[in-house]
């Protein structure tokens, strides 16, 4: 699975920081940031929950 | 037949529910029985607003997201159509770029984003465990019975948003003072226009002073921008009033209601103050923020572009409204939802709004009031209420819900 961000959909609220530290993070505005496109498995029900909560749908998870 | 009561079968239209709903006296914490009752039976429906007009009333959990995730709604209270709020404490008045649209409202919002970054917040960790350990220690320095609003709920916030600004320690009790009778029950409409012409001439003052000689702190940042020709010195201070605004009676109304909240299910408060583990504290404060949402007269805007919801059609030039306190209790995304659980995940509740305008400042609402719940009922063990539930003054026609008072002992 492949971590798609959409870095200008961002709105800055953290969600998916929270939800998936091992994933994301953000730059100095708060701007989320991809640390990891290809996450290990066991980190997939995160990202899940990152895509779940970000505000401004600018997370997706896609088939590989 | 000319006695038949009016009603769908003799063709006569039935009238609209009125929005607002009251809620039921007995259960405070509970959205209004009505809401409820529409989630159920007709989740996308119209509703009569205090000024006659006929917007849409959202329920459901999924549709809110749709809709408030869709670009065809707009939250500028000057658009066609949109839900206007009764005023009942004097006009909410246009607060800065969450009443605007993108690209300005994305413009806008981008400057003030980075304080709110997790790492910043958390950075500002131990310096509000400071504020609400001193605050605890001057309660328990005092016989009690006190006002937990006036005495704990209010100053927090107050404090806090001195520290992530950067206002001089010297200017807190002129801050706080005027903060105070901002949002205070009993000030009169022109005390607290006063207060807040106060409070914005002291943070213009103050951008002032970072605009000649720049900190590390909010204020700088935003007098960057104006230095940099990006906003002027009056757009600074609106800036600097809407965060103090939004960040203050908010997060004071979750620490007093959901004491009140726990206080009545005491078994949740005892996982509470039994539990050291940071990672239940957050859970907790995500449920509490669920449970309680006190952002009560629901989430409005106006519809730009036809959108097909729930079996309705919300056409361009109408208002649609998402109550998100019935979306938190929908049984779809929260089983039982009527019950205050603190161990359940929480975490996709909309108490902060959804899609572009969702609350800027989450990261550090949340972080506060962790701080708060993970330390009073720690600190306090014997905390109660000092008076009855029926003697307490709940903020029914608010724009922020919560107690007006909440008089406590231990």
């Amino acid at each position: 699975m492949k971590v798609e961000l959409e870095a200008d959909k961002c709105v800055a609220s953290g969600q998916c920081v929270l939800a998936a530290t091992d994933v994301f993070d953000q730059d100095d505005d708060g701007i989320a940031i991809l640390l990891e496109d290809r996450p290990a498995d066991e980190l997939l029900d995160d990202v899940k929950e990152a895509v779940a909560v970000c505000p401004a749908a600018a997370i997706r998870l896609v088939e590989q | 037949m000319a006695d038949t009561l009016a009603g769908p079968a003799s063709g006569t239209p039935q009238p609209l529910p009125e929005f607002p709903m009251p809620r039921e006296a007995r259960c405070p914490f509970d959205p209004p029985p009505a809401l409820k009752d529409l989630q159920e039976q007709a989740p996308v429906t119209k509703v009569r607003l205090w000024d006659g007009s006929e917007p849409w009333l959202v329920t459901r959990y999924a549709d809110q997201r749709t809709v408030l995730g869709d670009p065809r709604v707009s939250a500028d209270t000057d658009s066609p159509g949109y839900p206007t709020k009764a005023s009942p404490e004097g006009g909410e008045g246009k607060l800065g770029f969450i009443m605007m649209d993108d690209p300005e409202h994305a413009r806008l919002r981008r400057m003030v984003t980075a304080p709110f970054a997790i790492k910043r917040v958390e950075a500002l960790r131990p310096a509000v465990q400071k504020i609400v350990d001193d605050l605890i220690d001057g309660l328990l320095g005092r016989p009690g019975p006190v006002d937990l609003v006036e005495e704990f709920a209010l100053p927090v916030p107050s404090l806090v948003i001195c520290e992530l600004l950067g206002v001089p320690y010297d200017d807190h009790a002129f801050f706080q003072d005027n903060t105070k009778t901002m949002v205070h029950r009993d000030a009169t409409p022109e005390q607290r226009g006063r207060a807040s012409r106060e409070v914005a001439g002291y943070l213009a003052a103050l951008i002032g002073k970072r605009l000649a000689e720049p900190r590390d702190d909010l204020l700088s940042s935003i007098a960057g921008r104006v230095t940099a020709g990006e906003i002027d010195h009056q757009q600074a201070t609106e800036m600097a009033l809407l965060l103090l605004i939004a960040g203050h009676e908010t997060t004071a109304n979750m620490i007093a209601l959901g004491t009140l909240a726990l206080l009545r299910n005491p078994d949740q408060l005892a996982l509470l103050r039994e539990n050291d583990d940071p990672k239940f504290v957050a859970g907790a404060v995500e449920e509490l923020l669920r449970y309680l949402h006190i952002t009560h007269l629901g989430r409005r805007r106006a519809v730009t572009g036809d959108i097909e919801i729930g079996g309705q059609v919300l056409r361009a030039g109408e208002g649609v409204i998402m109550a998100n306190e019935i979306a938190n209790r929908d049984p779809e995304v929260f089983p039982d939802p009527d019950r205050l659980d603190l161990t359940r995940d929480a975490r996709r509740h909309v108490a902060f709004g959804f899609g572009v305008h969702q609350c800027l400042g989450q990261p550090l609402a949340r972080m506060e009031l962790q701080v708060v719940y993970g330390t009073l009922y720690k600190r306090i063990p014997t905390l109660k209420p000092a008076c009855a539930l029926e003697d307490v003054r709940f903020k029914n026609d608010a724009f922020i819900y919560g107690v007006h008072e909440l008089p406590v002992s231990w």
